[in-house]
């Protein structure tokens, strides 16, 4: 060290300037990689909706919009095939909204209990818990529907088969509680402290406070958490594929058999050769689904954007 | 330095873990050896009906078990699936419980492939209740009516009052196409009509397996496996081809003499004549040892 003490004072010098230029560099490189990677998303997901366009579309060439979408018959593989997806998209929506009523109530419910009454070492085993209901495999969740809850879905409810819209609904209901139980327990905890203070101050009781200050005030989150929890339970498949029974009719009401559109897709498009009939029948509903599970999710992130802004002032 | 060392040893075996995948993968990829010698290697895939699935499996496991450097994918997703992959050009076999179909001749014409047809066994197709169902015997018109909802109490074909339950396979099943063809649209019979199809309250299934589950848990549901699916948990009925004809129970002994009703070739498709290591495995196959398999399965062989 002391033998070069003499031209080390330049050398660092020109040592500092290189690592400076070199540190430019390499933060430039990562700076446009993040973009690179940003960007990739946003192509990823238009060229999903340029395939699901181009494979869906020409089937209307075939079958009018207007049959496809409101005709009750779906034979894909007599001669000649009829298309017609209004027993489909009225299961998605008899699956999705008695999933919803189910979850809902109970999501909240178990947010509110976490954030407003559960001491901080209950709610901090109970949470990650919760969470962990999300990483059960669809398919396991198919086999216990399967298995246990859809005899006793036909025993309760006097049914014919247990394999029904109500069976899939419950067991959607149990995928897309950890989502709402999460971010609506976020949303219960960002309101202010002040928020709480100030009604306990006025002689509100817990629960006067819970359902008239802190829910209200964290709506607009839990909306948001709603719509996650419709999103989930739309796209589902698996579950749905095994335990909604799969028939043709236009259910009337959710305790029959039926066959949401994801389950179609997946029963279908394994025999359908590419660029067949069937096969684009098949992506015109991938396309409508993805228009509905995009729209639900945009809303959701639409409001909770709202959410943040409220109390960030 | 010792750091710096560490780094390249490890970006050296990485690179050399990498190459030894490809190397393997690779491998594996390869095309089917032609069987010059007498040792067999290469791999191929066989897809398609979830009916010969189980007698495949069984084929492939006793070949590969003689060729040990031979290896057999076999998967059962159903038969349209099978026969699609063919035309794609993503399988070697395509198996099938149901004869193409002109239109799927003609796209696979249009793709340059020549399905070969091979029979390689034969299936009774049972129709089963639940074992406390007391109707034990049914004519292929009353199962028409059944599968196209125009009966829907068991009390109309002489059962307990309650209404049926009917479950079907979905779209991708062979069986479902055959049973659909010469059931419910009654192929061949007097009152043959091209135009009914499912009845809009049948249940469609994934799989034979969960038919079979449903109907033996649900005492009003009828269902219709293949023959070696059948086991003490549900009730085959016997059939009638007419309400004249002498009612049948599904069996290796009548599907071989002619008199069960519904009985259907089990089929493998290749493109072309199969030659090399396919045309070894489908001779196997056909083989007096390859068919004493297929009573072991509980379907029906060649002769």
């Amino acid at each position: 060290m002391l033998q070069r003490g003499a031209s080390s004072a330049t050398a660092d010098a020109g040592l500092a300037l290189s690592l400076r230029r070199r540190w430019r560099f390499g933060e430039k490189t990562i700076e446009s990689f993040i973009l690179l990677n940003g960007l990739l998303a946003i192509i990823v997901l238009l060229g999903v909706l340029f395939l699901l366009m181009r494979e869906g579309l020409p089937v209307f060439t075939y079958t009018s919009p207007l049959k496809f979408f409101f005709g009750t018959k779906w034979y894909p593989v007599s001669e000649p095939p009829t298309f017609g997806m209004l027993s489909f998209f009225v299961a998605t929506l008899w699956v999705t909204l008695v999933a919803t009523a189910i979850a809902v109530p109970i999501g909240v419910g178990c947010a509110a209990y976490l954030a407003e009454v559960a001491p901080a070492s209950v709610r901090e085993t109970v949470k990650p818990i919760v969470e962990l209901l999300a990483g059960i495999p669809s398919v396991v969740m198919g086999l216990i529907g399967l298995m246990l809850l859809s005899p006793l879905v036909q025993s309760t409810f006097n049914l014919n088969t247990g394999l029904s819209g109500l069976t899939a609904a419950i067991m959607l209901s149990m995928m897309s509680l950890p989502i709402i139980v999460s971010v609506s327990e976020d949303a219960l905890r960002a309101v202010p402290k002040e928020f709480r203070e100030a009604s306990y101050a006025l002689g509100a009781t817990r629960w006067e406070t819970i359902r008239h200050v802190c829910i209200p005030g964290a709506l607009s989150g839990i909306a948001a958490a709603v719509m996650l929890g419709v999103g989930r339970a739309i796209g589902e498949t698996m579950t749905v594929l095994m335990v909604a029974g799969g028939a043709l009719a236009v259910p009337y009401s959710p305790t029959e058999p039926m066959m949401p559109m994801t389950a179609a897709i997946a029963s279908g498009i394994g025999n359908a050769v590419r660029g067949g009939l069937q096969y684009q029948a098949l992506f015109a509903i991938g396309l409508i689904l993805f228009l509905m599970t995009l729209s639900v999710n945009l809303i959701a992130d639409r409001v909770l954007e709202r959410q943040k802004r409220k109390f960030t002032r | 330095m010792k750091f710096r060392l560490n780094k390249r040893f490890i970006t050296i075996s990485a690179a050399i873990l990498l190459a030894l995948t490809l190397a393997i993968t690779g491998c594996a990829r390869s095309a089917p050896a032609p069987a010059t010698g007498t040792e067999l290697s290469g791999s191929f895939k066989v897809i398609g009906s979830n009916t010969v699935t189980p007698l495949t499996t069984i084929w492939a496991e006793e070949f590969m078990k003689m060729n040990p450097k031979a290896n057999i994918a076999v998967s059962g997703p159903g038969s349209g699936v099978g026969i699609a992959n063919l035309i794609d050009g993503t399988t070697d076999i395509a198996q099938a419980s149901r004869k193409m179909k002109s239109r799927e001749y003609d796209q696979a014409k249009e793709k340059g492939v020549n399905p070969y047809e091979i029979q390689v066994a034969t299936d009774a197709l049972s129709v089963v209740v639940h074992p406390s169902n007391p109707v034990s015997e049914l004519t292929i018109a009353q199962l028409s009516a059944i599968f196209t909802n125009e009966i829907t109490s068991w009390k109309e074909i002489g059962g307990n009052d309650a209404p049926i339950v009917a479950i079907s396979r979905d779209t991708n099943s062979g069986t479902h196409v055959f049973f659909k063809e010469h059931v419910v649209q009654m192929q061949g019979l007097d009152t043959e009509n091209k135009a009914l199809e499912y009845g809009q309250d049948v249940l469609f299934l994934p799989s034979t397996e969960g038919g079979i589950t449903e109907v033996a848990n649900n005492p009003n549901a009828i269902f219709y496996p293949g023959l070696g699916y059948v086991d003490e948990r549900v009730k085959p009925l016997a059939i009638k081809r007419t309400a004249d004809d002498p009612a049948v129970l599904p069996s290796v002994e009548t599907a071989l003499d002619g008199t069960y009703p519904i009985s259907r070739p089990l089929l493998y498709y290749t493109n072309g004549e199969p030659a090399g290591l396919i045309k070894a495995f489908v001779d196997y196959c056909r083989s007096s040892e390859g068919q004493a398999k297929v009573i072991e399965v509980g379907y029906v062989p060649l002769q």
